[in-house]
């Protein structure tokens, strides 16, 4: 299966390269790439659905379209037959959406999130919905109803969330592609524990129509890929205004693929945040990040440091804000119209009484606790002190990004403060489990654009660190070019991707208990 | 349980009321206020949806701009300052009826605010009611309960939902207390919300039929003895659906409320329920200031900015207020002012304007209007204009009584005929059989008939006493059962006698 091989740890821009070539046919790309789910997702489980015949479907359109030539052909997609996952929280007509929640099992949308109906002008076979917390809530993928994903790196440590499938599933090599979504970090943690590049973009870069909404004020879908590169292509698919999302930006797309292969930073300034690295953080992830620093500077940026003072307090508001406007966005989902329906078991049978036992039933205990949170957060008497309180909290962020983007073009951070935790370590601890966002959280508050790249391997535990970038909003281009820099120096120095590191999941010889690095 | 009421001279001899009206405005947007969707009355249930209407997993709400200019054009017509930018919010409970199980409404930053409306009373006094705001939030859908005995939803045995109205445009217009009514609060009431009614009819936001629901008001009813500056303690009542029940409504609440305060009791602050049938109120739940919607910023849409040059473009395009219209209107009717005041009074100035624009003289149209229709309108305890009368029913009805078809009193039972549903007035004279015989034949053997039965009246008639002719012109039209066109009779007879009229 050496062929196969070659397909599935081929990077998009390659597949696509391939396929224009007409050396492989979209058919067979996407085969190999259903093969490899089929022989590796049992141990993963990345994903909840997977979309065969729709898959090979796409495919088999964009063979025949390239057989026949023609000015068809000559206007298909560079992405055309490239195929790609879907977190399960963008909503997809043809295959159910979950959430990776109860309450929704079963449940088909009767309508294309607005990113999906641009894969599919794409013409991308969508291989499937990957594994999510519950909502997106949570930083493990322990919290999705349908039993957590593991780390492909070791299959006993979490894959990060609550993209942990989408990151795995890229990671495992079963996609080349796949959407995620961000609301505080939830794209990049995932992108730094399985060692692969995930990226938030602007807040308004790319429509949240048909993404479950978590916190409408911070979500963002963005791309998960292997590569800096990748991503930019994926990005470019995705982005741009839609008239169904107020919240989108009016303003043309930059040419981001450009931005990935301008292939220098010399002159540029790379500013390191003060408060988001040292103490707290696993000296591993801080070594492979002084590394990253090292290399840049060598390639002529400039590094300066500069203090966001007001960062500490980002997580605190980030948990007033978050459960707030979720617990608002999760009020629809009691039973009446669509989703789980429980009768209460005795009693009257009530409108309330039913609403009651559907959200009892259908919600899990992380759901719970946010959608209580919030709706103390805003309840009359408290709404001052802590939503109000947290939108201030959030100007703050905003004027410590303004300053700090004064003095630098880019700002440089670890993604997540440790390497991949084991499964059901922080479970019954959720502020443990929360700190896994601290480097990531205030991006979202101040809807500035992030990419997380693997900075290596943390010598403790030999797992994958992430590093994160940080730049003005609408600036997503520096991100890719400083990105794609940074990976290539890195890989240099590597002999190769990070993941060939990583240990191959059909090897008889790797217990599913995970090797020690 | 009835509530017991005191006289509404009692209660006012008392008692000082103070009112408060939202009236929720329908705007008639081709589109939702957040969805695409259309926004029709009365089609098919849950046919006027999409996924965004239905509270579908994943969706957002876009802002309907057009909707936003009327609710700009509102605040204008009712001397309002417009918000230079302004949110909309979250007003969160559970309930069917909305499907994302909150409303999305402007609640802290309303696009229009301090305003006022000159509202005419039906002597001529002018009455200021200051407007505290004018806010835009979105319908909710429509429940009706089924197998309960009072129609709510205790106690019913399943409930159906129809979500076309959901998502449907509205503005909320909010006034200031209204003090210095006295007894004249109920008129004031009714006249107040025919004033906003006519505004948003005039600006053509708005198809403002009452009876569809496109005007509903809510009014608050406070009673403070006489002297006291402190309010006293408000219900509400709901859905006030036409401009007489309005009248009613507060006059009931006044005089019930008069009946609490006088027996010691509190008054409860609640919602209550206006029934048409019996005139009265019933209990709703129970509202206090402490509900507690969980009101925030709704994220998913950003502010409104509306720049002074919008607003001005806007104001330019305001038609002519209401108060100049009926200038206007009074002027070119020729009417007096206590006939003007009159056809205001009776609420059919519309009407009779589209009774003109139809083909009618301005007093004919008046004359149908205000001598027929608006006393059978009040038999029937409905609004002279749901009464069902088309201004055309009124040219036609007046074009056979002119070319001589028919007289004035057959015109007035085919009119009867019209409301009863038996046709057109062309349809109800032929098949009633009511043309006026204008053939000579017949008539001259009726005269004969009846000039033989009086032979004194028609000795006298031929000495030249011609207002004994009225005494012949009976007898025959009671042989024709009034059939004949009376002045063609008369013209007969005294051809007959050889008298010259």
């Amino acid at each position: 299966m050496t062929e196969n091989n070659e397909l599935i740890r081929s990077s998009a821009a390659a597949l696509a390269g391939k396929l224009a070539a007409r050396e492989v046919s979209a058919v067979e790309v996407t085969q190999a790439h259903l093969d490899r789910i089929a022989a590796v997702d049992g141990k993963v489980h990345a994903f909840l659905h997977v979309n065969t015949d729709e898959a090979l479907a796409v495919a088999a359109e964009v063979d025949a379209i390239r057989a026949a030539g023609g000015a068809a052909a000559e206007e298909l997609h560079a992405l055309a037959g490239v195929p790609i996952a879907v977190k399960d929280l963008i909503v997809t007509i043809g295959q159910p959406t979950t959430a990776g929640s109860k309450i929704l099992e079963g449940w088909h949308s009767p309508y294309d999130a607005t990113v999906i109906k641009r894969l599919r002008a794409a013409k991308m076979p969508i291989l499937g919905k990957t594994n999510l917390d519950e909502f997106a809530m949570g930083s493990s993928t322990e919290h999705s109803a349908f039993g957590p994903t593991h780390n492909p790196w070791d299959l006993d440590r979490i894959p990060g969330g609550s993209g942990g499938g989408s990151a795995a599933a890229v990671a495992a090599f079963e996609a080349p592609l796949a959407l995620g979504t961000d609301t505080g970090g939830s794209i990049r943690q995932p992108g730094a524990v399985t060692g692969t590049v995930g990226v938030k973009p602007t807040y308004g870069g790319v429509s949240r129509y048909g993404a479950i909404a978590m916190a409408s004020s911070l979500d963002q879908i963005g791309p998960v890929s292997r590569t800096v590169l990748d991503s930019a292509l994926l990005h470019q698919v995705i982005g741009g205004h839609d008239p169904h999302d107020s919240t989108s930006l009016p303003d043309p797309l930059e040419d981001l693929v450009a931005a990935a292969s301008t292939g220098n930073v010399r002159g540029m300034k790379i500013g390191i945040i003060k408060e988001l690295h040292g103490e707290g953080y696993q000296a591993g992830v801080e070594n492979r990040f002084n590394e990253s620093l090292e290399l840049l500077k060598g390639a002529g940026a400039e590094i300066v440091e500069v203090s966001c003072p007001n960062f500490k307090y980002a997580l605190g508001a980030y948990y007033l804000i978050m459960p707030s406007e979720a617990s608002s966005n999760l009020a629809k989902f009691d039973g009446v119209r669509y989703g789980l329906r429980v009768l209460p078991e005795d009693g009257p049978m009530t409108i309330e009484r039913v609403m009651g036992a559907t959200r009892a039933a259908g919600f899990g205990d992380e759901v719970k606790r946010r959608i209580i949170l919030g709706t103390y957060a805003l309840s009359a008497g408290y709404y001052d002190a802590y939503y109000g309180s947290a939108q201030k909290v959030r100007t703050l962020i905003q004027r410590d990004f303004d300053a700090a983007f004064a003095k630098a073009d880019v700002l440089i951070s670890p993604t997540a403060p440790t390497t991949a935790f084991k499964l059901g370590e922080k479970l019954n601890d959720p502020l443990a489990m929360y700190l896994n966002d601290v480097a990531t959280i205030p991006a979202n508050m101040a809807g500035v654009p992030g990419l997380s790249l693997p900075g290596g391997l943390a010598d403790e535990d030999g797992l994958p660190v992430g590093v994160q970038l940080l730049a003005p909003a609408r600036q997503d281009a520096r991100l890719y070019r400083v990105g794609a820099v940074l990976e290539s120096l890195l890989e240099a120095q590597w002999g190769g991707p990070l993941l060939d590191k990583a240990p191959s999941l059909t090897d008889a010889a790797v217990s599913s208990h995970g090797g020690s690095h | 349980m009835t509530d017991a009421t005191l006289s509404f001279e009692e209660a006012m001899e008392k008692y000082d009321p103070v009112l408060g009206f939202e009236v929720h405005v329908e705007l008639n947007t081709k589109t939702k206020m957040f969805s695409s969707a259309p926004n029709v009355f009365g089609d098919e249930p849950n046919t006027n949806v999409n996924e965004v209407d239905l509270g579908m997993p994943g969706v957002l709400p876009v802002v309907n701009r057009t909707a936003i200019e009327s609710s700009i054009k509102i605040g204008l017509a009712l001397n309002c300052k417009i918000a230079e930018t302004c949110r909309f919010a979250r007003k969160n409970y559970f309930y069917p009826d909305t499907p994302k199980n909150f409303q999305t409404s402007q609640y802290d930053e309303p696009i229009a605010y301090d305003g006022y409306l000159d509202v005419e009373l039906s002597d001529g006094t002018i009455f200021r009611v200051e407007i505290e705001r004018a806010h835009m939030e979105e319908d909710a859908g429509k429940l009706t309960h089924m197998g309960g005995a009072t129609g709510r939803i205790q106690g019913a045995d399943y409930s159906l939902v129809d979500y076309n109205r959901s998502g449907v445009p509205l503005v909320e217009i909010v006034t200031k207390p209204i003090e210095g009514a006295g007894s004249r609060a109920p008129e004031l009431a009714k006249a107040y919300v025919a004033a906003v009614r006519e505004i948003v009819k005039n600006l053509g936001v708005s198809d403002a039929k009452m009876e569809r629901g496109n005007v509903r008001c809510d009014a608050n009813v406070s009673l403070r003895p006489h002297g006291r500056e402190r309010f006293g303690i408000r219900s509400e009542t709901k859905n006030v659906n036409s401009l007489r029940a309005v009248e009613h409504a507060v006059r009931y609440e006044i005089q019930r409320h008069a009946a609490v305060l006088d027996s010691g009791e509190p008054i409860v602050q609640e919602t209550r329920h206006w029934h048409e049938d019996t005139r009265t109120t019933t209990s709703g739940r129970p509202k206090s200031d402490a509900d507690d919607y969980r009101y925030f910023p709704e994220p998913d849409l950003v502010p409104i900015v509306a720049s002074r040059e919008w607003v001005e473009e806007l104001r330019a395009t305001l038609p002519e207020p209401p108060a100049a219209r009926r200038k206007r209107l009074q002027a070119d009717w020729g009417y007096s002012d206590l006939e003007f005041r009159d056809v205001v009074n009776a609420g059919v100035m519309d009407e009779i304007e589209e009774t003109i624009a139809a083909g009618a003289t301005a007093t004919v149209a008046r004359k149908w209007w205000m001598g027929e229709i608006v006393g059978r309108a009040k038999n029937a305890d409905v609004d002279p204009g749901q009464l069902g009368v088309a201004p055309a029913t009124i040219v036609e009805l007046n074009r056979m009584v002119e070319d001589g078809k028919i007289n004035n009193k057959m015109a007035t039972e085919v009119l009867d005929g019209v409301l009863a549903g038996e046709g057109t007035p062309a349809e109800i004279v032929a098949k009633r059989g009511l043309a006026v015989v204008s053939d000579d034949g017949p008539l001259l053997e009726a005269i004969d008939a009846a000039l033989a039965a009086q032979p004194g009246v028609a000795d006298k008639i031929r000495a030249g006493k011609l207002q004994a002719v009225g005494a012949i012109v009976g007898g025959v039209m009671k042989a024709t059962r009034g059939q004949a066109d009376a002045g063609r009779v008369k013209e007969l007879i005294l051809q007959r006698l050889g008298v010259e009229g």
